[in-house]
């Protein structure tokens, strides 16, 4: 075995090297994540209370802005620097492996951080005709040129995150500092960057293009061709997040109850159907345009997308089974669900965790396989039901995981002891509170046909429209404070927290005995039988609904 | 266990039989619900549209232009209102900020609509039926539509297409 000299340290929880470059890549990355958070959560509130209309806080021009600066921040800035942060931890301290050329991993965060700050800017301060033009950007809706470089240049820089992740595994392979399979969460990562680099291709073209358009180098780009690119980019980068998130979830299972795979074969079976089908899903957001046939959109959606949806229903079971197998170990044995009464939910990494899996299952998941019925989209297609669809998934779903996992990286990576237990442990149940009440009611919206991306809906009709808006917004709120709490207490942690001597005392890690002993999973069967029964009611119905309006064909 | 390394034969442990039972049940709800989405485009009676064509803008403002002046029959706010002919296609125009002309169609008889855009993306959404659909410019998207109700139908644009997206409206009247 090669020895190489590295800075580093070792974590006195895990046991895990620790090594400078990476950790301080790590630093960087989250420290953005956190900024473009408390951007997007600026741009969340505002947007959020002029859609309740009793309230309709902002202007026209400033609504539609603000809609811009919170997509772009929430969809791609926070969650993409924290994915980088995620990238550099799977590859180097899992692996106890060295950052493979640290000058490339840092000129990739400068990248990222100038197409940051970049499109921000454009967004802020452009003219409202060339900036407001939202993330999707559909051309010949024409943005300002800065708008789309901004975009170009993140995007190039996550590649390059993506690129050293698999070099640092490889080198971890071939310098020895690893061997043997690699562990669960870092394989879950490496399926998600292996679907970044496809995806991230798509993106340059579809911006690529309309910068060049832009700028009058080419004078057309096909508006229905764009389509196809951008969702050929927008959706697998949701299969990235969902990916990652899931790996998280495997994560904050093992460390805050000791779980346990049930199966690391069929888990990673899973993980191995997101990377093969999930490349099509561009489809399921094309559903009802001009252009593409029943055949492409059915075989897209149904074949190729079911088999992803597969994937997910395998994790559904598994996760929660991991979760229930390391309390069962840990002596909370009794009966169905003394296992999940008993849980740590005093530890926000858990309640993150358990809060998130089950928003994003009820919420997300099972509103995405409706939504994603070629027939049924059409109830849909740009209704606030898409919102409500997808702050189930990459908001309550992805965004609350990620926070759950911060619990851990301030103590580990940053060595600040928590300011405090109490809002730590409230804010999990604020931000999944809200945007749990938040989500259901633009659902429902999105039913009665109210649409997304508007600044007033005075036109329509709609029975309980205030009484819905109303609880949209008090959601909103409560999910608001929930964000404001954790970015506010991770500033000043970091910044004025104790430094870490020896072990963290918050949150609690668990380590379990013997992790190949496995127990039944009572539990978890009921929970997924409920969740299987509650998917088959709301699918049948959204059929039912589907079946009473218009013949069309 | 997820960021320890895996018993190395992790390929040849045994599943256990609930999450054996779990998969098996997803393959095959995956599998219904893939039918479903079969059978409802042969047999079902309402399916996203599948005709379309590539057009140029100032084609199909033409054609467009003409029908419209063919089958004028009023005008409201000063948007033209058309009766829709029962044995020729009908034309529907969306652009920044309006949809033209008002449709005037009759309860259970089929209409095809050529909708298409003059500048940028819009949405058709019909309301209160909640009926969606892209309209994207280049290309001509023909609705074989056959509205089942009677009443005043208010069509709204629900993809932004610029600073006054929300007042962008249309109608369509069903007798
Ligand atoms: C702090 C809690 C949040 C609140 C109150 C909130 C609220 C909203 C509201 C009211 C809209 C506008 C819906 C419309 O008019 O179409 C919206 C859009 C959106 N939100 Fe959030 N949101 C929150 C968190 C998040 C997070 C964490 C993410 C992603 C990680 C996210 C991603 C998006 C995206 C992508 C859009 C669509 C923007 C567009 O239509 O272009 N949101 N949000
Ligand atoms: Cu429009
Ligand atoms: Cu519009």
């Amino acid at each position: 075995m090669a020895e190489v000299l590295v800075e580093a340290r070792t974590c006195p929880v895990t046991g895990l090297r620790v090594v400078k470059h990476a950790e301080n890549l790590i630093k960087v990355n989250a420290v953005f994540a956190v900024l473009a958070l408390l951007f997007g959560t600026i741009g969340a509130i505002l947007i959020a209370l002029t859609r309740w209309e009793a309230i309709h806080l902002l202007p026209t021009d400033l609504f539609y802005r603000m809609l811009t600066f919170h997509g772009m921040n929430m969809l791609v800035f926070w969650i993409v620097f924290f994915e980088g942060a995620g990238l550099v931890f799977a590859s180097t301290i899992v692996l106890n492996a060295r950052q493979v050329a640290p000058k490339l991993g840092y000129l990739a965060v400068i990248l990222m951080i100038l197409g940051f700050l970049l499109t921000n800017f454009i967004i802020l301060t452009g003219d409202v005709n060339e900036t407001a033009v939202m993330f999707t950007a559909y051309v010949p809706l024409k943005a300002h040129p800065l708008f789309y470089l901004g975009y170009i240049l993140f995007a190039v820089g996550a590649l390059i995150m993506c690129i050293l992740f698999f070099l640092n595994v490889y080198n971890a392979k071939r310098e020895g500092t690893y061997e043997g399979p690699v562990p669960l969460f870092t394989y879950g990562i490496a399926a998600a960057a292996v679907i970044a680099v496809f995806t991230l291709v798509h993106g340059a073209l579809a911006l690529g293009s309309a910068f060049l358009w832009s700028l009058g180098i080419i004078e057309v780009v096909d508006a229905s061709l764009y389509r196809l690119l951008f969702w050929g980019f927008g959706h697998p980068a949701q299969q990235i997040n969902l990916a990652a998130m899931v790996s998280v979830w495997y994560l904050l299972s093992y460390f805050t109850v000791g779980g346990v795979t049930p199966s690391e074969k069929v888990s990673r079976t899973a993980f191995l159907l997101y990377v093969l089908f999930i490349n099509a899903g561009s489809a399921h957001h094309l559903l009802v345009d001009p252009g593409f046939g029943a055949p492409w959109k059915i075989f897209n959606t149904s074949y190729v997308i079911y088999m992803a949806v597969l994937a997910s229903l395998i994790h559904c079971f598994a996760i929660p089974a991991s979760a229930e197998i390391g309390q069962r170990k840990r002596g909370f044995n009794k009966g169905l669900f003394t296992w999940l009464i008993k849980a740590p939910w005093s530890n926000p990494a858990f309640s993150a965790f358990f809060i998130s899996l089950v928003i994003f299952g009820f919420i997300g998941g099972a509103s995405g396989v409706i939504m994603g019925v070629e027939q049924i989209n059409m109830k849909l297609h740009n209704t606030l039901g898409v919102p409500g669809h997808f702050h189930g998934t990459v908001a309550a779903g992805t965004s609350l995981a990620f926070m759950g996992l911060a619990y851990y990286v301030v103590p580990l990576i940053f060595r600040r002891e928590w300011l405090s237990k109490f809002w730590a442990r409230i804010q999990p149940f604020l931000f999944g509170g809200g945007l749990f009440l938040m989500a259901v009611s633009m659902n429902t919206l999105g039913r009665l046909g109210i649409p997304r991306r508007v600044w007033e809906t005075s036109a329509l009709v709609v029975p309980y429209k205030e009484l819905l808006q109303a609880t949209l917004g008090i959601g909103a709120v409560v999910a608001f404070l929930g964000a404001l709490v954790f970015i506010l207490h991770t500033v000043l942690t970091i910044i004025f927290g104790k430094r870490v001597e020896g072990k963290p005392k918050f949150p609690e890690v668990v380590q379990v005995s013997n992790p190949d002993e496995k127990t039944s999973t009572p539990g978890t069967i009921v929970l997924a039988i409920i969740f299987f029964l509650y998917l088959a009611i709301m699918y049948t119905i959204n059929w039912y609904w589907l079946s009473r309006v218009w013949e069309v064909r | 266990m997820a960021i320890n390394k895996p018993n190395e034969v992790y390929w040849e442990e045994k599943v256990g039989f609930s999450e054996k039972a779990w998969v098996l049940l997803s393959i095959v709800a995956c599998i219904v619900m893939f039918m479903v989405m079969v059978a409802w485009a042969i047999a079902g009676k309402q399916n996203p549209p599948n005709e379309a064509y590539r057009v140029s803008i100032p084609s199909f403002a033409e054609r467009a232009e003409a029908f419209i002046e063919k089958y004028k029959v009023d005008e409201e706010n000063g948007i033209p209102v058309v009766e829709a002919p029962e044995d020729e296609d009908s034309y529907l125009i969306a652009r920044m900020f309006y949809f033209s002309p008002v449709l005037i169609l009759k309860q259970n008889q089929t209409y095809r609509i050529r909708v298409s855009s003059l500048d940028v993306q819009h949405g058709l959404s019909i309301q209160p039926v909640n009926m969606n659909f892209q309209v994207v410019p280049g290309y001509e998207y023909v609705l074989t539509i056959k509205p089942t109700e009677k009443g005043e139908f208010l069509i709204v644009c629900n993809e932004y297409c610029g600073l006054a997206h929300h007042v962008m409206k249309g109608k369509i009247i069903v007798k």
